[in-house]
């Protein structure tokens, strides 16, 4: 079987389990949401100042729950079913690329859900022609964060802590996501060109997806 | 003709613990290889060896020709089934997805699925989630898997513990068809009643290979 039939194959299958156990939608969405709630009250903001820090708020929020959407997949990976994707002859880059096109679209889902709630929920001051920029960042967001994710889940697979340890390997390599994410829209505000921000948003999805594609098979090995 | 797998005074270490030490076998096409050992004896760690799994860390092995612990085992793989004492079946999908999603990843058509299904008593119940269904039935679907895939070596780790008789002859069927097609077997038990179709039969306690029989 091919590269593509592989990746598509994983994407699809990983799509299938997520409509069924529904976990983006029925948790990692509503916890958000409570986030996008409970953060004001943290911060003390008056009701005019809670307008200024949605995108920001968004944009946290986004990339620390991002991120548990994007570790759950390679989380459920059991070690029987990484040896038989072994002996079934699964590319490992296929399976990296696989969950990296599902998980993204999952990410990209969520996002649009986050963002609709903090549109409501905070009323933030737009500029105009806000949304398309937005859209654009938010899918290589998703795109970059989904890649971490997967290549943390490899890195840690097969370790006890790998739930915590993950994580603790995603926060801080997101930081180029979560900066060009946020900073595209506050340079929509300052009539300013976004074209750094896409550009540094892009390199790092692409440095991922090599890093992901050239790891995917020395990790595999050594998660035995 | 050549050996399916060798192993020429192998080891294992996982973590802190050798688990296998100079382990010496040649399994030939046509034989079924029965290992029996107490638990925690590494009669999984050596098929996920043979399986090329894991590398070894002492002395040297082959499978179908690619030597272990090197990536000439990626090109071989394919041709290694393995039923391990876990079925690998994943828990939201039906049976009958199960068996597709393998078979598609193997690039096998799955215009055979059906036709599995149906010798290994599944056609009814391929509708059913793997985790709303039995031990026996998951198995069921790996033996399905592996008519379909048809290895040239088979691995069996606990294959027919806790099978009723029906699907117990299934597993016996399957040896004897890889056997039949030159292929080799290798089963491993806790439980020397489980040997009925091995040729050569060892022992391994300790780590350690001693023929029986």
């Amino acid at each position: 079987m091919s590269f593509w039939s592989q990746t598509m194959e994983i994407a699809r299958v990983d799509m299938s389990l997520e409509r069924r156990t529904g976990d983006v939608p029925q948790i990692v969405v509503p916890f958000a949401v409570i986030a996008l709630l409970v953060f004001p009250l943290a911060l003390g903001v008056d009701l005019s100042g809670i307008s200024r820090i949605g995108p920001a708020v968004f944009w946290a929020l986004g990339v620390l729950f991002g991120m548990q959407v994007a570790l759950r997949q390679s989380a459920s990976d059991s070690p029987e079913r990484r040896d038989l994707y072994a002996l079934l002859g699964v590319d490992p880059a296929a399976k990296f690329a696989g969950r990296t096109m599902s998980g993204a679209a999952l990410t990209l889902g969520f996002f649009a859900a986050l963002l609709v709630a903090m549109l409501v929920l905070y009323s933030p001051r737009l500029p105009q022609g806000w949304l398309a920029p937005t859209l654009l960042s938010a899918m290589l967001v998703a795109i970059g964060l989904t890649e971490l994710g997967t290549l943390a889940g490899e890195v840690t697979a097969g370790l006890r802590s790998r739930t915590s340890l993950a994580s603790l390997i995603v926060a801080p390599l997101a930081i180029p996501l979560i900066i060009g994410g946020s900073q595209t829209l506050e340079s929509v505000a300052r009539e300013a060109t976004i074209l750094p921000w896409i550009l540094l948003l892009l390199a790092t999805d692409l440095a991922l997806a090599v890093a992901g594609v050239g790891l995917a098979r020395p990790l595999e090995e050594a998660s035995r | 003709m050549a050996a399916l797998a060798t192993l020429d005074r192998t080891g294992v270490t996982l973590g802190n613990s050798r688990v296998l030490s100079d382990i010496t076998l040649s399994v030939e096409p046509g034989e079924v290889v029965g290992v029996v050992g107490a638990n925690g004896s590494g009669k999984t760690t050596l098929l996920r060896l043979i399986a090329s799994l894991i590398a070894p860390d002492r002395g040297s092995g082959t499978v179908l020709g690619a030597r272990l612990g090197t990536s000439e085992v990626f090109n071989v793989r394919q041709r290694i089934g393995l039923i391990s004492h876990i079925p690998a079946t994943i828990p939201e999908l039906t049976l009958e997805e199960n068996l597709l999603h393998a078979i598609r990843l193997a690039g096998y058509e799955t215009t055979k699925v059906a036709d599995a299904l149906r010798v290994v008593g599944l056609e009814g119940s391929s509708d059913r989630k793997a985790s709303d269904s039995s031990f026996g039935m998951k198995r069921r679907t790996e033996v399905a898997r592996l008519l379909i895939t048809k290895p040239s070596i088979l691995l069996l780790d606990e294959a027919i513990s806790g099978l009723d008789s029906d699907a117990h002859k299934l597993v016996d069927a399957l040896i004897d068809r890889t056997v039949g097609s030159g292929g080799a077997v290798i089963v491993v038990s806790h439980d020397p009643l489980q040997m009925d179709k091995a040729s050569t039969v060892f022992g391994l306690a300790v780590g350690a290979l001693t023929e029986m029989t």
